[in-house]
């Protein structure tokens, strides 16, 4: 028997009701749709997709800090709405982005990282001092930049003590949401490293969410790419880069700048019809934009192929589209879902 | 088209901000303006607009546009010359819309007042111009307010209305930090698009070497208020002479070339802030080479014809340690 996955995502669903005036009708905006998944321990699930797509929402139903309207998060075997607080914060800790709004302003770097020891109630104070010492350490933080408070530390020693403070109860998973994109290149290299380290030194699983997706590439092992609340392609991560299914993912790819000079700006050819959560077309949801949509986008959803690494829900996947359209090299079958 | 010279900007005596930064745009050129945050980018490119906050003191040696002389411009002159044949865009398109007009009476507005354009003449250049930047209807949009449109289309709005007196300089702090990648390279296209076809010069402020590799003719890199290297686009990238400019190519992970799994190049510590009257290379507590004579004066040398770099290692240090 192989042990339980450290994440499962069981057909989550997250709608959230808007109200857009006074007198408007409450709308719904579907966040997260039917999303699936699970990530085995010690790996990384990356999630990438544009700004608004539910990549936050998912993280937060993931951490147990949302309610989902359907669906199940399984944490190392157990479900996440059966356990408490404490136990919770035993097993799964989140990374934000912004690490100056997720710290207290009015504590000190060594007791914002103790605070989730003190939460447990149990633990002694003397082991509790020790225990924050060893953590400040461990993501290169001194004694005395312990005793400072967050406004008086850059952006990357703010999310050395974001990391401090998730990883000092020792959690199996952590929850990365944009680590680091409020930093300069050269400190997100330094907290990439960081936690790259700190992974294998201390077996952790990570979900990280990036919308950066040379950052992905550099630290997944598994990738699943989302648009409008749905996960549209998940592949192992080098089959993702090398021969991506969906056309999105393709798009995505095409948006990287990567440092070569000469290759100018590529025309990702995605028109300006931007994707409205409040508002999903139907058929396929990527069909407003697709380059490739037929005439089948508008109406039917797709269902999820195989692809070379994983799956993707497009219509030119199916072993029966147009022939020459179909992605190459994908093992063309149904998947169960 | 655009030269400055040993510009200089200090806030209140306690920070040095620029410290004798030098650089040109051409007609038709785009130079990127590239270092960490907190490196003195924005406040070189508010200087050169003449939009410092009060209390700053700016200072150069040559500071001119198109031949006028901009340190001896009135302040009502160089008003009229901004968003006139000079135009800047912001990281943050709200800082330049204003959330109680519609994008249109925006639009139209700066074409009254720079050039008195009858009402009709300057609503269809505006549909126009919203045309130009890819927005599908120009028509919609010109009726809509600021917070009805996502961040891209109010980026584009925004390039729209830096356009609407067809400058001959635009510049550009920033203008695609805050957008999905997707939207960046539409909005990127579009600038290379006018520089061609407008011939626009651009001076265009990033923090992103993948943006700066793909779009710059020029580059410059600026670290601690200073241009630390300068050159062309393809001679920075395959030949960077200055240890900064160096680690921060290190540290871009590039899908297929960096190694997955493995760490990353980094440049330890963080930009400093300098104080006037500072002496020496402000690089040097962070970088792998400082040496004792760092601490005093730090010569600019040529290693190409239009390629330079401060630093006190020699030109060819890096051949010679690539053969050692
Ligand atoms: N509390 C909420 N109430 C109403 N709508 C919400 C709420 N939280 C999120 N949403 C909506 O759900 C959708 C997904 O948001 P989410 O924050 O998960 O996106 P994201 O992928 O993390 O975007 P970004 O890249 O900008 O961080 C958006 O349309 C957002 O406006
Ligand atoms: N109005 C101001 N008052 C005082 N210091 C300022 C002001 N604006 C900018 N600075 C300082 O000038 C330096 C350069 O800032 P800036 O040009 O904004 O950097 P960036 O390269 O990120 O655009 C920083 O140290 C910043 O704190
Ligand atoms: S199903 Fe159609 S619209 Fe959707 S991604 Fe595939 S080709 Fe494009
Ligand atoms: S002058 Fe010295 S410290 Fe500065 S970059 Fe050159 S070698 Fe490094
Ligand atoms: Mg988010
Ligand atoms: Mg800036």
């Amino acid at each position: 028997m192989t042990a339980a996955p450290a994440i499962e995502a069981r057909g989550l669903r997250r709608v959230f009701r808007v109200r857009q005036g006074l007198f408007a009708e409450p709308r719904q905006v579907v966040a997260v749709d039917d999303v699936s998944f699970s990530v085995p321990a010690g790996s990384v699930l990356g999630v990438v997709g544009e700004s608004g797509c539910g990549k936050s929402t998912l993280a937060r139903l993931i951490l147990g800090l949302l309610p989902p309207s359907a669906g199940d998060v399984l944490v190392d075997g157990k479900r996440l709405a059966e356990l408490d607080r404490r136990a919770r914060a035993r097993l799964i800790q989140p990374v934000f982005q912004d690490p100056f709004a997720s710290l207290n302003p009015r504590r000190r770097v060594k007791d914002i990282v103790a605070m989730p020891l003190a939460a447990q109630g149990d633990v002694p104070s003397a082991a509790m001092a020790s225990r924050v010492a060893e953590m400040l350490a461990r993501v290169g933080l001194s004694e005395e930049q312990g005793e400072r408070y967050p406004a008086q530390l850059s952006g990357g020693q703010r999310q050395r003590v974001a990391i401090a403070r998730a990883l000092v109860l020792r959690p199996r998973i952590v929850v990365c949401d944009e680590p680091t994109s409020a930093l300069d290149v050269s400190v997100q290299a330094q907290i990439l490293n960081l936690l790259a380290e700190l992974r294998r030194e201390l077996g952790l699983t990570y979900l990280f969410i990036s919308h950066n997706l040379a950052v992905v590439e550099h630290v997944a092992s598994e990738v699943a790419v989302m648009y409008l609340g749905r996960i549209v392609e998940r592949s192992e991560a080098e089959a993702l880069f090398r021969a991506p299914g969906h056309p999105y993912t393709r798009a995505l790819l095409a948006s990287v700048l990567t440092p070569e000079p000469g290759l100018g700006v590529p025309d990702v050819g995605l028109g300006d019809a931007m994707p409205d959560p409040a508002n999903i077309p139907p058929g396929c949801r990527f069909h407003p934009r697709c380059p490739q949509a037929f005439d089948r986008c508008p109406r039917e959803a797709p269902a999820a192929w195989a692809t070379a690494g994983g799956f993707a829900e497009c219509h030119l996947l199916e072993p029966t589209a147009p022939a020459g359209l179909a992605g190459a090299g994908a093992s063309q079958r149904q998947l169960a879902r | 088209m655009l030269d400055v010279r040993g510009l200089r900007v200090e806030f209140g005596g306690r920070t040095a901000a620029v410290r004798g930064a030098s650089l040109r745009v051409s007609k038709g050129e785009t130079h990127c303006l590239v270092g960490e945050s907190g490196c003195g980018k924005s406040v070189t490119a508010l200087a050169v607009m003449n939009l410092l906050a009060r209390g700053a003191k700016r200072d150069a040696e040559v500071l001119s546009f198109a031949g006028q002389d901009l340190l001896r411009l009135s302040d009502s002159r160089m008003s009229r010359l901004r968003g006139d044949r000079m135009a800047m865009i912001f990281q943050e398109p709200m800082t330049s819309l204003n959330p109680a007009y519609t994008v249109g009476s925006q639009m139209t507005e700066v074409l009254r007042r720079h050039r008195g354009t009858p009402r009709a003449q300057a609503v269809d250049r505006a549909a126009e111009l919203l045309g130009l930047v890819g927005i599908t209807a120009p028509g919609m949009r010109l009726g809509q307010y600021p917070h009805q449109l996502s961040g891209g289309l109010r980026q584009r709005v925004m390039i729209a209305m830096a356009l609407m007196c067809d400058p001959e300089l635009l510049v550009a702090d920033e203008p695609t930090t805050a957008l999905d990648v997707t939207v960046q390279a539409q909005i990127l296209r579009l600038l290379a698009t006018l520089r061609r076809d407008l011939g626009l010069g651009i001076l265009l402020i990033t923090h992103d070497l993948g943006v700066v590799a793909r779009v710059a003719d020029r580059v410059s890199v600026m670290y601690a208020g200073e241009v630390v290297e300068s050159a062309p686009t393809a001679e920075l990238f395959a030949a960077p002479r200055h240890p900064y400019t160096r680690g921060l190519l290190r540290c871009v992970p590039v899908p297929g070339k960096t190694r997955r799994g493995e760490p990353l190049g980094s440049i330890p510590g963080v930009v400093p802030r300098i104080p006037p009257g500072f002496r020496g290379c402000a690089f040097r507590d962070r970088c792998e080479h400082a040496a004792p004579n760092c601490a005093g004066a730090v010569p600019r040398r040529p290693a190409g014809p239009e390629h330079e770099f401060l630093c006190t290692l020699p030109a060819d240090w890096t051949l010679r340690e690539a053969a050692a």
